[in-house]
């Protein structure tokens, strides 16, 4: 077990190495930073001052060194635009992603693992069949489509909750939620909807073709043939087997939703880090970038780290092995 | 309905069932007009080629045929009532209690994230009214029973850790733990080492002893069958085209499938350089050819074999369906 958690830790590390050379590279080809930083009629010493400041006069090694030091210890360099620590305004848009991913995962889960043992168990049924063609429109309409009839619906006809923005938060140490506000928490419904719906639908056919796939193995037969009740068969014994590829895949989708808020963010005008991003982005606000692709790399590697470490929770099979 | 039970009545009787599969092409009859009795504490081999019916004959004993398949004919009589016809919730409730069943692959008949102590306790509390500590102590006597060396320490394992022999065992353990009068052993010792498959056919044969239980053993191992079992089945294409006690239809069997069936079984001594073999192979269940299923493979088919299906006929201690003894029972 620990030589699997180390075997790991050691691969995380050389993830994150790639990945960091990737930002680092990737950004050097967007362009000068300093053209778009000075006016235009900014003199050839200004300049020159300014790349120094910036450290953009050194060799490339020591550059990417510089980075991947910094980095480590949670430092990103001054944001080009706002010339502001970069660590800073990611902590501080940080709280509002997560709330966000939070609220739409929850929201997946709930809904889409009943929905999915439902259609498991009733395959047949008229509900069942009604499930599966919302749940392939709901695969196929883009979200950000979605997004924009919430808004309509919700806001502009019935003007029952807010189109844009958190509402009100408060500050806990460092983290700011807005869970703890009834404008935070109406103003959270909207976008954490608009991100998981896509995650129900996912979740649903996955718990779905899982669990019929195993209400169709041998144990499961075997424990109907000694007369156990439904209950204990569907949930204490077929239920309990599905979920490690479910697992898998919420995990996947965690990172993977954190990486989409960006067009939820955009949407709704979330104070997120994709927004942050989006705005780095049309600005070639390098230190943000490559901040951002850092931290959204460290939330995948993590959750990957958190899934496997599960996976020796619920199957007896794998502590053996390791 | 029969409810009346006498002595001498059998456990289990099958009357005339059929079983059907609805497809797109119309029904597909898969069983067709088999009956047999069982008594109580005998075994009864069922014999067959792969998708002679056997297995579903014993699925649809325990109520746990699926869609599409249906009995479409015929009856299930347990302990003198009919259980064909009852409920899902009182077929439950005698599955496991009164008929035990036994699959096939013992890797995976168990569940593979609960102890082996945790299938058998919530097995023997859904049958019986134990507490928790009482039913643990009675899956420790269980698996003692079927063999299972230091059970007190072995409750507590998963099923990975036990091996393929040893984990049958506890499927039999699992079968057997509410003491049914019925067990349904689907090709038991199939999938395990032939060293360990007289072990298990030894232990199982014990358990039902001991115990009282009637056994039908469904298997395609005429070997096993002459071990084992005190009368033997024969099916062929859904129906039982030979049925009697087990040393009669071995030394004489009477239906030409059986004759076939026993010369191609390898015996020691002989010194018979090839085994016989029968011709072709079953047919499909879209194609099946008119009168008797077996005559196009059957070397000594006459012109009655392809009009009309034979009926069983008695014959000494059985029953043969063949139209070579219609005119002259022996």
């Amino acid at each position: 077990m620990i030589a699997f958690i180390l075997k790991r830790l050691i691969q995380s590390v050389i993830v994150m190495l790639a990945v960091a050379l990737i930002a680092f590279s990737m950004f050097r080809f967007i362009g000068d930073p300093v053209n778009s930083m000075l006016p235009e009629n900014a003199s050839a010493e200004d300049r020159q001052e300014l790349r120094e400041q910036l450290g953009l006069d050194q060799p490339v090694t020591v550059q990417f060194t510089r980075f991947v030091t910094g980095a480590v210890q949670g430092e990103f360099g001054i944001s080009y635009r706002n010339k502001r620590a970069v660590a800073e305004m990611i902590a501080e848009r940080l709280p509002a992603t997560l709330e966000l991913v939070l609220a739409a995962a929850v929201f997946a889960l709930l809904l889409g693992v009943p929905m999915g043992i439902y259609a498991a168990l009733h395959p047949k049924g008229v509900l069942s069949n009604m499930l599966n063609v919302i749940s392939l429109i709901g695969i196929s309409v883009p979200t950000f489509v979605t997004g924009i009839l919430l808004i309509l619906v919700f806001s502009v006809w019935l003007n029952w909750l807010p189109s844009f923005g958190r509402g009100e938060t408060v500050q806990i140490g460092w983290w700011r939620t807005g869970f703890l506000t009834v404008s935070g928490l109406k103003s959270l419904i909207l976008p954490a909807v608009m991100l998981g719906l896509f995650q129900v639908t996912l979740i649903m056919r996955l718990v779905r073709a899982e669990m019929m796939e195993v209400l169709r193995s041998d144990f499961v037969r075997f424990a109907r043939a000694r007369g156990l009740t439904n209950r204990a068969v569907n949930f204490g014994h077929a239920l309990g087997n599905t979920l490690m590829p479910v697992i898998t895949i919420v995990g996947l989708q965690l990172g993977a939703m954190i990486a989409f808020a960006i067009i939820t963010e955009t949407v709704f005008q979330w104070p997120g880090m994709g927004l942050l991003f989006i705005q780095a982005v049309s600005f070639g606000d390098i230190p943000v970038m490559s901040a951002y692709l850092v931290m959204v790399a460290l939330v995948f590697v993590a959750i990957n780290m958190i899934v496997d470490l599960l996976y020796f929770a619920i199957d007896p099979r794998l502590s053996v092995r390791a | 309905m029969n409810t009346t039970t006498f002595p001498n009545s059998p456990l289990l009787s099958v009357r005339d069932l059929s079983i059907c599969f609805d497809t797109r092409h119309g029904p597909l009859r898969a069983v067709d007009g088999i009956t047999f009795d069982l008594a109580p504490g005998e075994i009864l081999g069922m014999v067959g080629e792969s998708g002679a019916g056997k297995s579903l004959t014993g699925t649809a004993i325990t109520g746990l045929l699926e869609r599409p398949g249906r009995i479409d004919r015929g009856e299930i009589l347990f302990e003198g009532k009919r259980i064909d016809t009852l409920s899902a919730e009182e077929m439950r409730r005698l599955r496991g209690r009164r008929i035990g069943a036994i699959f096939q692959d013992p890797l995976t008949s168990l569940n593979p994230l609960m102890t082996v102590g945790q299938q058998l306790v919530q097995t023997i509390r859904t049958h019986l009214s134990l507490g928790k500590e009482a039913a643990r102590k009675r899956a420790i006597e269980c698996l003692a029973e079927v063999g299972i060396p230091a059970p007190e320490a072995r409750i507590d394992q998963y099923p990975h850790q036990f091996s393929g022999g040893m984990r049958q065992r506890v499927v039999i353990a699992l079968a057997l733990c509410a003491e049914p009068s019925l067990v349904i052993a689907d090709e038991p010792t199939t999938a395990l080492d032939v060293s360990i498959q007289a072990q298990i056919l030894d232990l199982l044969k014990k358990m039902c002893r001991e115990r009282g239980a009637a056994v039908i053993l469904v298997t395609h191992d005429m070997g096993v069958i002459a071990e084992t079992a005190d009368r033997v089945a024969v099916m062929y294409s859904g129906r039982v085209v030979e049925i009697g006690p087990v040393e009669k239809v071995v030394r004489d069997p009477r239906h030409p499938y059986t004759k076939g069936l026993m010369q191609s079984i390898p015996r020691v001594g002989s010194n018979a350089l090839r085994l016989t073999q029968i011709d072709g192979a079953m047919p499909r269940l879209t194609d099946l050819p008119s009168g008797c299923a077996f005559h196009p493979r059957c070397p000594r088919a006459f012109a009655e074999c392809k009009r009309t299906k034979p009926a069983a006929l008695p014959v000494e201690g059985g029953h043969v369906a063949c139209h070579l003894y219609q005119e002259e029972p022996v």
